[in-house]
């Protein structure tokens, strides 16, 4: 183990998909900068993130997004104790421009290197929100690419009791979105629209896996949602909008919290976070929080800052591992197919 | 004067350092598309096993294209973090001219650099001493070749090809294009380093000789403190790779045939999977 009672300053960066982001944080948990590029504006004309397209924004804009998260932090370099990054999962050539640029920065600024988990990154996100937060907790990592259910052990002990067997919950969330007209990204716009709707309004199935009670299913769903609005077209009815995404929305939250309570109560684990992108849907935190209080669990998620995809987490997630000695060589690649746990 | 330059635009991966007339170190390989893992490594080893220190390093020469997309973002990405660490200027250099420059300075032949762009096509340009006889661009080989018959004049009309396109269009140019044709040796056939360096020193010191700079003076100011850059010498902020190609989402957006909103889109992973996209080399 390392010396703990000097602090850690660790450089984060992460390029993994649309977002380009830098953030300098202390032992893990306090923030000193968080910069964030976002390309959302342009893969909206394309109605999702293009890689290539994010691979060269990403290239062009690191630099100014380090160069910022490092004025802001104040520290210098000297004050930077390792430079960690986001070796996988996620688009390769969008890692590839992160993995490459933290590289380069480690050899010539003669800094530790340390390739991080983008989910366990995600995951770590709490700690940065939740300062008292520690393992052991059950975790519920959702986004545009993720659905994980994590029992986190240990701050790098990971155990995958459940994933989705078909789409993650924000690709469902943007597929119904654009099939209703609400556009890109889905996400927020289903949660707005749901806001102004009757959850109960419409019956949708809530996908189960047989055997796998930790699993979820989120294409059935997306069929009846897909032939809810077809049946209405036919009989030239007109969609609520908001009452379909209040509806749908329901669906979703009921499947993610029910397995979530479930692998707690049956892992016998009091704590409950939920981290990813998804994690900033409003009913989502909701549903979990009055889920987790009704049996006395406590309920953590991160800001909705540290929700989307951001650099701190990665610092935060680094510092771990930095406590543990993981130091990556330059031979360190991007990992596109990295596996939760997977070191 | 020290030049670090990077070259990874497409199957060679290759670091050099070459202070003012001389190579002091040259890293090369051309046998696997691993740039990512071992462009790093290989400047470390360069650096160890020469003695050479980097940390006083002028500026940073980059071959910025045309090549492979990922590729050129790798020696890109590599460019400026090191750039940003030694806070010195980033050198931007086309990768075709680089190939071309040392043979167009000792032959009287048009010399012709030429890269397997796929998709049929060459990135290919034409130099004869310091004229440049085509400009840098993607090009069907037949219509490279018919370019140069109608180009070059018949008391010029001698040639040095090289590049990788060279072992998959040898054949068609020995048999098309008007007038002699050699293929460069292997010392000089692909892509180096060092001739990144060559010409990337050749821009930065007109570079200073234009603003009345020296080299001390950028070097004790810092690139941070130098504000007449331009687009070939420059802070590494801006530096960008040169694709000479859209993404094909761009490309079928401005032709108006992105039927499919989302059908570039990535392909999210399933959980623990990939997260594919489409992959454009």
């Amino acid at each position: 183990m390392t010396d703990t009672s000097k602090d850690i300053t660790i450089l984060g960066i992460e390029s993994s998909c649309d977002e380009t982001a830098a953030a300098v944080v202390v032992n893990g948990r306090k923030v000193l900068s968080n910069v964030i590029s976002s390309q959302i504006d342009i893969h909206t004309v394309y109605g999702g993130v293009v890689p290539e397209i994010a691979s060269r924004l990403h290239c062009e804009n690191i630099n100014g997004v380090i160069r910022l998260a490092m004025k802001e932090a104040g520290t210098g370099w000297d004050g930077i104790d390792a430079i960690a990054v986001t070796r996988g999962p996620g688009l390769v050539g969008a890692l590839l421009v992160g993995v490459s640029e933290a590289k380069a920065l480690a050899y010539a600024l003669h800094k530790p290197l340390i390739g991080v988990h983008h989910i366990e990154g995600h995951i770590a996100a709490n700690y940065i929100s939740h300062p008292a937060l520690e393992p052991p907790y059950v975790c519920l990592v959702v986004s545009g690419g993720h659905t994980h259910l994590a029992v986190v052990r240990g701050y790098r002990e990971f155990e995958l009791a459940g994933r989705t067997m078909d789409d993650a919950a924000g690709e469902t969330f943007d597929k119904v979105a654009r099939a209703v007209g609400l556009g890109y990204p889905g996400g927020p716009k289903v949660d707005r629209a749901a806001r102004e709707g009757d959850p109960h309004a419409i019956e949708f199935p809530r996908g189960e896996v047989k055997d796998h009670p930790y699993d979820f299913t989120f294409s059935g769903l997306k069929s009846a949602v897909l032939n809810y609005i077809n049946m209405a077209q036919m009989k030239g009815e007109e969609i609520n909008v908001s009452d379909l995404a209040a509806s749908f929305q329901r669906s979703v939250t009921d499947s993610l919290v029910s397995r979530t309570i479930r692998c707690a109560e049956n892992y016998g684990i009091r704590k409950v976070a939920i981290a990813g992108g998804v994690s900033a849907n409003s009913a989502l935190r909701e549903a979990m929080k009055a889920a987790c209080e009704e049996r006395g669990m406590e309920c953590f998620y991160p800001e909705p800052v540290y929700c989307t995809d951001n650099a701190a987490m990665i610092a935060s997630a680094a510092y771990y591992e930095y406590l543990a000695g993981r130091r990556d060589s330059m031979f360190l690649n991007a990992e596109p197919n990295l596996k939760l746990g997977d070191r | 004067m020290k030049i670090l330059a990077i070259e990874a635009s497409a199957l060679t991966a290759s670091v050099a350092i070459t202070e003012d007339d001389l190579l002091k170190g040259e890293f090369t390989v051309n046998n696997k598309l691993t740039h990512s893992e071992t462009l790093l490594p290989m400047l470390e080893s360069m650096a160890e096993i020469s003695g050479i220190s980097l940390e006083d390093v002028d500026a940073i020469a980059v071959s910025a294209g045309p090549g492979s997309f990922t590729g050129l973002r790798i020696g890109a990405a590599t460019a400026k973090g090191l750039a940003l660490a030694y806070n010195c200027p980033v050198i931007k250099v086309p990768t075709l001219a680089a190939m071309a420059y040392t043979l167009s300075l000792v032959s009287d032949s048009v010399i012709c650099p030429i890269m397997d762009a796929r998709r049929g096509q060459v990135y290919s340009a034409a130099y004869c001493s310091d004229a440049v006889v085509l400009e840098e661009d993607a090009r069907d080989i037949h219509s490279l070749i018919s370019r140069l018959n109608e180009t070059v004049p018949e008391e010029e009309c001698s040639y040095i090809f090289l590049g990788d396109g060279v072992p998959v269009y040898s054949d068609i140019i020995s048999a098309e294009l008007e007038g002699d044709v050699s293929f460069a040796g292997a010392d000089i056939n692909r892509q180096r380093a060092a001739g990144v360096a060559v010409l990337g020193s050749v821009f930065y010191n007109k570079w200073l000789v234009r603003n009345g700079l020296t080299a001390e003076a950028v070097r004790s100011a810092g690139a941070d403190a130098i504000s007449c850059f331009d687009d070939t010498v420059m802070n590494s902020d801006n530096l960008a790779p040169e694709y000479l190609r859209k993404s094909q989402a761009e490309r079928e957006m401005e032709q108006g045939v992105l039927e499919d909103p989302g059908q570039h889109s990535l392909k999210k992973m399933q959980s623990g999977g990939p997260r594919r996209g489409r992959s454009e080399s």
